[in-house]
């Protein structure tokens, strides 16, 4: 079966690579990834969701834009996200819809928080489908 | 097999290593690493070099891009990295800066013995677990408006004093008396603010720790004296944690911001994370302001956990305050960037110095210093890991000659934290600690595998190498006896 991500080793922070059939589904895998990182996702339900739409100047921001949107309403609605729908407009916009539930102490167990987003080493790839690496500061 | 750092780099002499601005093309200025030779091989292996090197291509920077001997790779900057840069035509980053703004460590004193808190250890580990919120995802138990909130913006460690948090020296024995003025709480977004109301007055998580420690060795008796510390076995209380959420996102906002005006401004960088605008444009000084306002809040949140650091070990120990003498020794930041003045080429000028994991480490006589340590020096405070021991040092003439006043700021992880958590579990690193008399609670088991000794380098050493490279002077060692982990 093909990867939706994997987590790449750095000395003080962590990395992770995604991949998609688009950018829109790699964008979600990436987003998948920073929240495995928060906590084991398969205790999260899917009880809430949110709706985020950006705009940036490149596809590069965009998803350094995204996740950093995701770590907010993490830190200030104590929102775990799991699912993610992610479209990819034109004129490096996005429109997504994110599912998940707020932390509960008693059934997560939390593991890494994650500061923000980095454009250090930065990509986004496509070709044969999409790959994206981003570079989180733990 | 000979690394190819030893092709590219020049040996100083056997802490200093410089890497020629022809490494790269685009350099400014050289490198400078301060390293022992076998610290080398590893510095080579995770690109640390790449990153001093970019660091060099900051347009105003001066004199070296420098790195400390806790250098590891960061994302932009490396971690342990100071560049300092012309405020005339020179720009400022806040990659340099990092995204925990103001990150740093404040170092107190107390009249007790290990003897006396030992046999107690257990029981202060868990009121100061319970009395400061720690951990992921945990609120503070101060509530502000955001209104209240730009008032802590504008007043740091001062709005915590009002509020009854603190007393008056411990402003005193604060970097920048704990405020760094031109805060301007109209340059931070609305969503920093939001991050930030429900963080104040919290550890958090990853390295940051609380933790009770004991003199284990003096190595300079007047410096230590000055400082409070008489003899070996006195316990201290040290504090490592930063501007929580509000400085990420600020953080976050400016380098979004500065990387659109890095087009502007024509500046071109091998790293997108360096992004800059001149120290004088409207961006570099709205960076300024906004950054400001993140160190005020970190130094709010230490100046809260230090009121019931004090409470906790009243409560415990059942003796007052003043009994305990609980007196703060100093505050540091580590992840800072500030206008001062150095000489540059025999002429004194006004520089931007970004401090990213680095301590500012002025010497005796500096204006800068507060009254009591004007004849030592400014203290440095440089946490190692739990499991070794920490250091409290002073900044010395040479390393405001030489590194802008500025030394390491603690071990420098050697790990990444997957391999940390591959090779012990948090449960064991706490059964190991204890097993040498060091009491633990962690929030998550996950963060204290992820933080156990081996993922660090030897803190012994890295102070060693400041040492002897003459940029900061040792004065005590202290090792921990109770740890808290978020």
């Amino acid at each position: 079966m093909k990867k939706d991500f994997e987590i790449i080793d750095h000395t003080a922070d962590v990395g992770v690579i995604a991949y998609g059939d688009n950018i829109g589904q790699a964008f979600s895998n990436a987003a998948r990834a920073l929240f495995s990182l928060i906590t084991d996702l398969d205790s999260v339900a899917e009880v809430v969701y949110r709706d985020i739409e950006l705009r940036a100047t490149d596809e590069e921001s965009l998803l350094v834009e995204w996740l950093n949107e995701l770590i907010y309403l993490f830190d200030t609605e104590n929102i775990i996200f799991k699912r993610f729908d992610v479209t990819v407009l034109p004129n490096v916009r996005l429109r997504a819809r994110s599912y998940g539930e707020k932390v509960d102490s008693l059934r997560h167990q939390l593991k890494t928080g994650v500061k923000a987003a980095t454009y250090h080493t930065l990509k986004v790839e496509k070709g044969n489908g999409c790959r994206v690496q981003v570079i989180f500061d733990i | 097999m000979a690394l190819p750092w030893r092709e590219i780099v020049n040996k100083i002499d056997d802490y200093r290593w410089e890497i020629p601005p022809g490494y790269k093309p685009g350099m400014l200025v050289p490198g400078l690493v301060y390293a022992s030779e076998s610290m080398l091989d590893h510095t080579w292996h995770e690109q640390a070099f790449e990153q001093v090197a970019n660091v060099a291509f900051l347009p105003g920077i001066v004199g070296y891009s420098l790195a400390m001997p806790d250098i590891h790779w960061g994302y932009g900057f490396p971690i342990g990295g100071v560049a300092a840069t012309r405020v005339s035509d020179g720009v400022i980053s806040p990659g340099g800066v990092g995204f925990d703004i103001n990150c740093g460590v404040r170092l107190l004193r107390t009249n007790l013995t290990g003897e006396e808190v030992r046999p107690r250890i257990e029981r202060l580990v868990a009121e100061l677990f319970a009395n400061v919120p720690s951990g992921l995802g945990s609120e503070g138990k101060i509530r502000v408006s955001e209104k209240e909130l730009d008032q802590v913006l504008i007043k740091g460690s001062r709005w915590a004093l009002d509020k009854g948090y603190g007393n008056a020296r411990d402003i005193i024995v604060t970097e920048e008396t704990g405020c760094m003025k031109g805060a301007n709480p109209d340059k931070v977004s609305r969503k920093a603010k939001k991050r930030g109301i429900p963080q104040l007055g919290t550890l958090g998580s990853g390295n940051h720790f609380l933790e009770v420690e004991v003199v284990d060795e003096i190595y300079d008796q007047a410096s230590a004296r000055a400082m409070g510390i008489a003899d070996v076995g006195q316990v201290l209380v040290m504090i490592h944690t930063g501007s929580r959420g509000f400085g990420h996102e600020v953080c976050g906002d400016y380098v979004r911001l500065l990387g659109e005006a890095v087009r502007r401004y024509g500046i071109s960088l091998p790293d997108r994370q360096l992004a800059c605008a001149p120290v004088k444009s409207a961006e570099g000084q709205d960076y300024l302001a906004a950054m400001s306002c993140a160190a005020n809040y970190a130094w709010t949140n230490r100046q809260c956990i230090t009121h019931w650091v004090r409470e906790s070990l009243a409560r415990v120990l059942q003796k007052s305050e003043k009994e305990i003498g609980l007196e703060q020794i100093y505050d540091v930041c580590h992840n800072i960037a500030k206008i001062e003045e150095h000489i540059v080429s025999g002429r004194k000028e006004a520089l931007c110095v970004h401090r990213k994991g680095a301590t500012r480490a002025f010497p005796a006589g500096h204006p800068d210093i507060p009254d009591i340590y004007r004849d030592i020096g400014q203290p440095v405070l440089i946490p190692g890991d739990m499991g070794r021991c920490s250091y409290v040092a002073v900044g010395t003439e040479r390393a405001m000659k030489e590194s802008f006043g500025s030394t390491c700021h603690g071990a420098g992880r050697l790990q990444s934290r997957s391999a940390a958590r591959r090779s012990l579990k948090g449960s064991e690193v706490a059964r190991e600690l204890a097993a040498r008399g060091i009491t633990v609670k962690a929030g998550s088991m996950t963060s204290l595998a992820e933080e156990a000794s081996p993922a660090y380098k030897d803190v012994n050493e890295v102070v060693d190498i400041t040492d002897r490279a003459g940029i900061s002077h040792k004065v005590a060692r202290i090792v921990p006896i109770g740890v808290i982990k978020g």
